[in-house]
């Protein structure tokens, strides 16, 4: 196989540019991703049709992907798509939607696309707010976090879209996050070639909205969209991993600085070879890493840790972290498909 | 019948004009003793709004967020965060949902405000008669967008004139400081115990919505004094069960809307005496329209929301070089002010009406079909024409403006009007 290059990608697949998303977003990364699973499986670019939304992941498809797109109004795709779908199922059906387009407003027929198992495969780009429209809390927001309108902090308890499509009846469910990239592209392969309702979650960045949301200290060494995706690759773990063994998360109470200094201190008077670094997490906010070779001298000097440091927590390697992976890969009758062995019975044809 | 017209005047005074009272020495009157307790803010239009809403100690809000409304919904969110106000605040999924728990919650009693714009609107149509047919005193702020397809974000007032049949009082404001004034105004207008009706404020998405203006706003306490705290004879309570929305058919339904026919009817009534009221406490006065030059004027321009300021500035202008022209400004649209526009347009010869949204294939935009349909009744000799402009967003600028004052001057003259609908400002 031949190298491609980036402007292959782009004079076959994109027909506008630059695309208006903001530097650094996450979006743009998930056309990539997108272009090539489409290239790597070969579909027919006549016969793709991408339906969006209305929100920042709605101009995913709409108007830099080179096949027809059909932009429509908020949260509604799902319901053009089926249109579209149930009278061409030639079709390939793509939704690009956003959490608060598809899971917000638009949830109902999520939901019911879901349980109908309709060819169509549904992109959901979870940024954990209402980007657009300035950052506002949305079904996907974290309990907690503070947003234009939860300034208190959020009171509502996140959905966990992979469990509810998978209760739904959705055939193929996966996350992953822009960090995920690679993960991603073959994900959006496998769902493109499921006959029946497939659902992938991306965990993305929105460099704008979420350094406020997630509450991030701009760090010196990346710029706040590499400083997000380093917290998504800290914050999940691939479910088909083994367990990795050989760090810890330490939540401070207080000055993080401080934290840090005592744990050092009572690590290295009991000679454990370590190293300790500040990391994001969702969830957490800044917290320490503590990685140490032999993990059982570490866990040894885990309860003077725990009474000399006055820290908060300390977590093991997957606690508090999102899942990520393929949760549902199944075939099943596709909704389509039955309607034309119906009407093709009652014509007494056979199929 | 006395009529009740707000008369402002072209010719600039030397004191800065704070007020639509009725002459110069008012103004000053009233400089010196209302105007004196009022702070001068920089808002928006979203942001006075907010600020109206805070004042008015309303009980529960919900909404979903939109272009150009967000501002209102945020600031109102950091006012319950601060605890400045005493309000439940909730964000739901959609403004379908988010005009429905407004019933809800305005059912057992309480105060009431939500705001949307554009395709949020267009959401909320079913519940909008809901809302009035319920009888429910709720008032929402929409920022006027206009509606896909194709999407676009800016002003036009497709958004309501798609649901002025929908039973609600609907007000247009002209700047944020009308916004302000209506938005408090509102809630003992709609609270009446003759009314019972839900109010939209509208003001121009952008234009109003997101432009800075000075802002002269009352102490919480006038507001506090103005506005007592909502009372309701029928709402849920438990202890005395009612039902809402029951099945009325061939035998009740038509009852029932020609009772809430009649109580829309007399809010222009209504609207008039809460007005005199606040004109006390605030040295503005308000009312169902607003004229300008019309005492002598022989054509005018009729129109609504931020318009009518650009329209008044180029008043001025032909004014000095002598034309009659006049200008009449529409705050309330629903229940329409039909006495008081015969009232001042006696002796008009053309008239233009100015439609910022179009109802297509219609005889007219939505506000010159009702201007029409009634000028058929008592005036059938004045001359008409509409002006459809600035969709979605398209800017009117005073150039056009004077251009349409020409024409009417023309149509005053010859009697003869060769365009019934001229659409300004699009390339064709
Ligand atoms: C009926 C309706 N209500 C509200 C809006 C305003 N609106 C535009 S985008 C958006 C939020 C989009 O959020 P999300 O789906 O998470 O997409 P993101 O921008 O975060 O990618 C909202 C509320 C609208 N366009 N239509
Ligand atoms: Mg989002």
């Amino acid at each position: 196989m031949s190298i491609k290059t980036t402007s292959y990608y782009r004079d076959r697949y994109v027909r506008h540019l630059p695309t208006s998303f903001c530097t650094g977003c996450g979006n743009g990364m998930i056309l990539n991703s997108f272009v090539r699973a489409v290239d790597e499986l070969g579909v027919d670019l006549e016969k793709i049709l991408s339906v969006s939304g209305i929100g920042c992941s709605a101009w995913i498809p709409s108007p830099h992907f080179n096949s027809d797109t059909l932009h429509v109004t908020h949260g509604r795709a799902i319901p053009f798509a089926t249109g579209a779908k149930i009278f061409n199922n030639e079709l390939t059906t793509v939704v690009f939607t956003g959490d608060g387009d598809g899971a917000g407003i638009g949830g109902n027929h999520l939901i019911h696309a879901a349980r109908r198992n309709i060819d169509i495969t549904t992109i959901l780009v979870n940024n954990f707010s209402y980007a657009m429209t300035g950052g506002q809390v949305a079904p996907t927001t974290l309990l907690g976090l503070k947003t234009l309108t939860s300034p208190y902090g959020n009171l509502e308890r996140p959905f966990d879209l992979c469990k509810l499509m998978q209760a739904a009846g959705a055939t193929y469910v996966a996350r992953w996050t822009t960090y995920h990239i690679r993960e991603l592209r073959r994900s959006i392969m496998a769902a493109l070639k499921n006959k029946g309702f497939s659902f992938v979650e991306v965990l993305s960045q929105c460099p704008i909205q979420q350094r406020r949301l997630f509450n991030l200290r701009p760090s010196d060494q990346l710029d706040m969209s590499s400083q997000i995706l380093e917290m998504f690759k800290e914050s999940t773990y691939i479910r088909h991993m083994p367990r990795e063994e050989n760090y810890f998360y330490i939540v401070p109470k207080g000055e993080l600085s401080l934290s840090r200094r005592k744990v050092s201190n009572i690590l290295s008077e009991n000679s454990v070879e370590y190293k300790i670094g500040e990391v994001d997490r969702l969830f957490f906010g800044r917290i320490l890493k503590v990685e140490c070779r032999n993990i059982e001298s570490f866990k040894k000097s885990l309860n003077l840790v725990k009474r000399f440091a006055k820290i908060g927590k300390v977590l093991r390697s997957r606690s508090g972290k999102i899942g990520l992976g393929v949760f549902v890969s199944k075939s099943s009758k596709e909704f389509t498909d039955s309607m034309r062995e119906i009407s093709a019975f009652e014509k007494g044809v056979e199929v | 019948m006395t009529l009740h017209i707000v008369k402002k005047e072209y010719i600039r005074s030397e004191t800065p004009s704070l007020s639509h009272v009725k002459d110069s020495s008012t103004r000053v009157q009233n400089g010196s003793v209302t105007m004196k307790n009022q702070e001068v803010v920089g808002f928006n239009g979203d942001e006075a709004v907010a600020y109206a809403v805070k004042q008015s100690d309303v009980n529960v809000i919900a909404a979903y967020p939109i272009t150009p409304q967000t501002i209102i919904v945020e600031r109102l969110s950091e006012y319950v965060a601060d605890g400045d106000i005493d309000s439940e605040f909730v964000c739901v999924e959609s403004e379908h949902s988010a005009l429905s728990a407004c019933i809800g919650a305005s059912l057992t009693g309480a105060r009431v405000f939500t705001a949307t714009a554009s395709q949020g609107l267009a959401l909320m149509h079913e519940v909008l008669y809901a809302t009035s047919g319920l009888r429910c005193p709720i008032v929402m702020a929409v920022v006027n967008r206009a509606l896909s397809a194709p999407i676009n974000i800016h002003n036009d007032r497709s958004d309501m004139m798609g649901s002025r049949d929908c039973g609600w009082v609907q007000i247009y404001a002209e700047n944020s400081q009308e916004v302000y004034d209506w938005i408090i105004q509102a809630f003992r207008i709609s609270e009446h115990q003759n009314i019972q009706l839900p109010i939209a404020v509208n003001l121009d998405g952008f234009v109003i919505s997101h432009s800075m203006e000075n802002v002269y706003v009352l102490p919480n306490k006038d507001v506090k004094k103005f506005l007592p705290p909502r009372k309701t004879r029928y709402k849920i309570d438990p202890t005395h069960p009612i039902s809402f929305g029951g099945l009325f058919l061939q035998d009740y339904y038509y009852e029932l809307k020609r009772q809430q026919e009649e109580a829309l009817r007399q809010t222009s009534k209504i609207l008039d005496q809460v007005g005199k009221e606040y004109y006390k406490i605030s040295g503005r006065e308000y009312g169902s329209l607003e004229v300008c030059g019309m005492e002598d004027a022989d054509v005018a321009i009729l129109c609504m929301g931020s318009t009518a300021g650009t329209v008044r500035s180029v008043l001025r202008k032909l004014r000095a070089d002598g034309k009659k022209v006049g200008l009449i400004k529409l705050w309330l649209y629903r229940p329409f002010p039909i006495d008081e526009l015969f009232s001042v347009i006696e002796n008009l010869k053309a008239l233009v009406v100015m439609d910022m949204a179009l109802s297509f294939g219609a005889p007219f935009g939505a506000l010159c079909s009702d201007v029409a349909s009634i000028l058929q009744i008592k005036k059938k000799d004045l001359k008409i024409f509409n002006v459809i402009y600035g969709l979605g967003g398209r800017d009117i600028t005073p150039s056009e403006i004077e251009d349409i004052f020409n024409d009417a001057l023309e149509i005053a003259k010859t009697g003869i009007v060769k365009d019934y609908v001229k659409f300004v400002g699009v390339r064709e």
